[in-house]
């Protein structure tokens, strides 16, 4: 059911002067976590205005976190996503440590990484085949593509229910764990409690292989822009809570320089701030971005399988990024395999941490990018000022500037499909719009000719 | 008789994290057949298409917080023949309630450099303050087997299982140990409603009140307890005011501790 003149009442079209306009227009994005639309000005062909709208209502947590204990920063702000609540609690557990001059090593560091493999495997999958995949093959939705391709959404199922299950045993549940605390766990797990999740990481290992496999044989188009990537980086490891913030362009800072590099700009469009860096603009942040910085610190099967998936070691194409969510899914298992295998239960789960008055930063790899955290406490342990600048916030401006670059290749296509390749742009970056809002709907005005499209 | 067609299933999102509503898709083993029992009419996390209502259920996730939001929940009340909310963001107003107990303003300031463009409610309020509501599932998040239960009920026109006790009857049911009264951790177990298995307590912590109020919790009493171990009124105050502060058991409970 798909009244011709429901989308005509949202394209106005219009050529008087001699003037061609176009306006598309997305009022509510889909497969996207959150809220938001896009708003395209579009004359004689070319892109006047790109606007990615966000009006996901500002819920404040930044001012609400001002005289909480320090130690409730990591369930209150995993809150702001019930995609990547870990996320969340690694970037504040690091920031609340970094104030106090902790540093948490053995193994509970390697808890750490092991329940955020869980968060980038359940994450990642649940965007590549259920939000990303249908629009490289056409589809609504993953449920209208299971009828055609029930193995492919059947085994990503199964995949994300691994990374779900791996967050489950060490937080409790998947969305907003309750094990994570300041200075590691509240309950450690005993080695026997892995043992069932391990000999599904071998069926996990293959799935994740195949899933690098099928995604490089998806439709891409031609398209590659020359990006500022930002990511973490570190010394031996592929990066997750630790590593200094480097980038293509020869940023190198700690974590803390944060705020001399990037700024937050607050547009009417968005209750999302948009965050720039100071001496480039536009920054890209995410998979690709980790991908592009990190390849050298993958494992070998995993850059074996992003080579034979056609991936050079820098990916330029952000509609690949169905394919590098891939390979970091595999790299992840490969890596939970790794801790599972080397696990020994700590003496005690965590350290207890007395509070002073400080200020720290913390800065983790969110499944969509990097994840910043300043906190200022006091004496009592009390928050007095915090800071979180979440990885769609950052890829704002790079999203926009994708597709003032995209559309005039695609300029040709019907306002329905060009809505369609926009929107699938939008979702390159696996945007999560209740993080930023701290976002999506399409409105596309092409001559004046405005597409309004739900 | 015969069922001509597949009841219309829609998912709808306010102020929120997204967490309740991605429990849905976290149904791994469940989800396909889910989604042969329904005809998903508008669910934007996971699908563009979209049918027109009216819809059979509404699952309604998030707070009312934006005078546009207080609108458009009229509107999906209008389209549904019955509306269901899920989390505490729906039941309670969520943690963005804590604004509740502050002036808005000062808060729009602290975050954005143009508090001018930012539209809001002075308060966050839950669904059924709004519109009426058949059915609240509790939690921050949700549990999914009791999402899944309340389908099901509905699918089926019977009322969903759920229970209203406390957290202290899971503790029991599961066989672990008081953490209050072994080990000394403030719990508030005993005044919060059940549903999530009495998970911190399994993990050697106190419950921190996912699922809101039970029915007539005895909050006071609570309160004390927690005094004798220690507990400050102003860490009371943060206690109550968390995921479901804006519940009356709970708001009441933090204002009597407030100096």
């Amino acid at each position: 059911m798909k009244p011709k003149n429901r989308i005509n009442k949202n394209i106005t079209k219009n050529s008087t002067n001699g003037n061609q306009r176009r306006r598309i227009k997305v009022n509510y994005m889909a497969r996207v976590e959150g809220e938001g639309g896009l708003d395209i000005r579009i004359r004689n062909d070319k892109v006047t205005d790109v606007k990615l709208r966000i009006f996901e209502p500002p819920r404040f947590f930044e001012a609400f976190l001002r005289d909480r204990k320090f130690t409730e920063a990591p369930d209150i702000t995993a809150r702001i996503c019930g995609i990547c609540p870990i996320a969340y609690q690694m970037s504040s557990v690091h920031a609340m440590e970094n104030a106090l001059g902790v540093t948490i090593g053995g193994p509970i560091r390697e808890l750490r990484r092991l329940i955020y493999c869980g968060e980038w495997i359940e994450s990642h999958v649940l965007h590549v085949a259920m939000l990303h995949a249908p629009d490289f093959l056409g589809y609504q939705d993953a449920i209208a593509m299971a009828k055609d391709h029930p193995d492919i959404v059947k085994n990503a199922l199964q995949l994300k229910k691994i990374g779900n299950d791996l967050v489950t045993i060490l937080g409790g549940r998947e969305i907003h764990p309750i094990n994570v605390r300041l200075g590691g766990f509240y309950r450690a797990p005993a080695r026997s409690e892995f043992n069932e999740i391990r000999e599904k990481l071998n069926w996990a290992l293959e799935t994740a292989m195949g899933m690098v496999r099928w995604t490089a044989t998806l439709p891409f188009p031609d398209f590659e822009q020359d990006y500022v990537f930002v990511s973490l980086r570190h010394p031996q490891e592929y990066p997750f809570n630790e590593g200094r913030l480097v980038s293509n362009d020869g940023l190198d800072i700690a974590i803390d320089e944060f705020s001399q590099h990037f700024e937050e700009n607050h547009v009417v469009h968005s209750t999302s701030l948009h965050c720039l860096k100071k001496d480039s603009g536009n920054y890209f942040v995410g998979p690709q971005a980790r991908y592009s910085l990190n390849f050298d610190r993958l494992t070998p099967l995993a850059q074996e399988e992003a080579l034979k998936a056609g991936l050079g070691k820098t990916c330029r194409n952000p509609f690949k990024s169905i394919i590098v969510r891939c390979v970091e899914t595999l790299w992840a298992v490969q890596e939970a395999i790794r801790i599972i295998d080397n696990y020994e239960m700590p003496d005690s789960p965590a350290v207890e941490l007395e509070p002073r008055a400080a200020t720290g930063h913390g800065c983790s790899e969110a499944p969509r990018g990097i994840l910043y955290h300043r906190y200022r406490i006091d004496d009592e342990g009390l928050i007095k000022d915090a800071e979180i600048v979440p990885p769609t916030s950052q890829n704002q401006a790079t999203i926009e500037s994708d597709l003032r670059t995209m559309i005039p290749k695609f300029i040709y296509l019907e306002d329905e499909k060009l809505k369609w390749q926009c929107e699938q742009a939008v979702r390159n970056y696996d945007p999560c719009i209740s993080c930023s809002c701290h976002f999506l709907r399409l409105n596309l005005d092409r001559d004046g000719a405005m597409v309004s499209l739900p | 008789m015969i069922q001509a067609r597949k009841p219309k299933l829609a998912v709808w999102k306010f102020a929120s994290c997204d967490g309740c509503q991605l429990s849905l898709l976290d149904c791994e083993d469940e989800l396909l057949t889910v989604a042969g029992a329904v005809d998903i009419a508008n669910f934007p996390e996971a699908s563009r298409a979209v049918a027109k209502g009216p819809y059979d259920i509404s699952l309604v996730e998030g707070s009312i917080t934006t005078p546009h939001d207080a609108e458009r929940i009229h509107k999906i009340r209008r389209d549904s023949k019955c509306l269901i909310t899920i989390g505490a963001c729906a039941t309670a107003g969520g943690i963005q309630a804590l604004r509740n107990f502050r002036d808005v303003k000062e808060f729009v300031s602290i975050v954005y450099a143009h508090p001018e463009y930012i539209e809001t409610l002075k308060k966050s309020t839950p669904i059924a303050e709004h519109v009426f509501v058949d059915f609240e599932l509790r939690g921050c998040p949700v549990n999914k087997m009791q999402l899944v239960e309340v389908l099901n009920a509905f699918l089926n026109g019977r009322s969903p299982i759920t229970p209203k006790h406390s957290v202290c009857m899971e503790c029991k049911m599961r066989g672990a140990i008081c953490v209050m009264t072994a080990r000394g951790i403030p719990c508030l177990g005993p005044v919060t409603q059940a549903g999530c298995g009495a998970l911190c307590p399994a993990y050697n912590r106190g419950c921190y009140g996912c699922f809101g109020p039970m029915e007539t919790p005895n909050t006071r009493s609570l309160s004390d307890w927690w005094e004798q171990l220690g507990v400050t009124d102003p860490d009371l105050v943060r206690a109550f005011r968390g995921f479901n502060a804006y519940a009356e058991e709970f708001r009441k409970e933090s204002e009597a501790h407030e100096a």
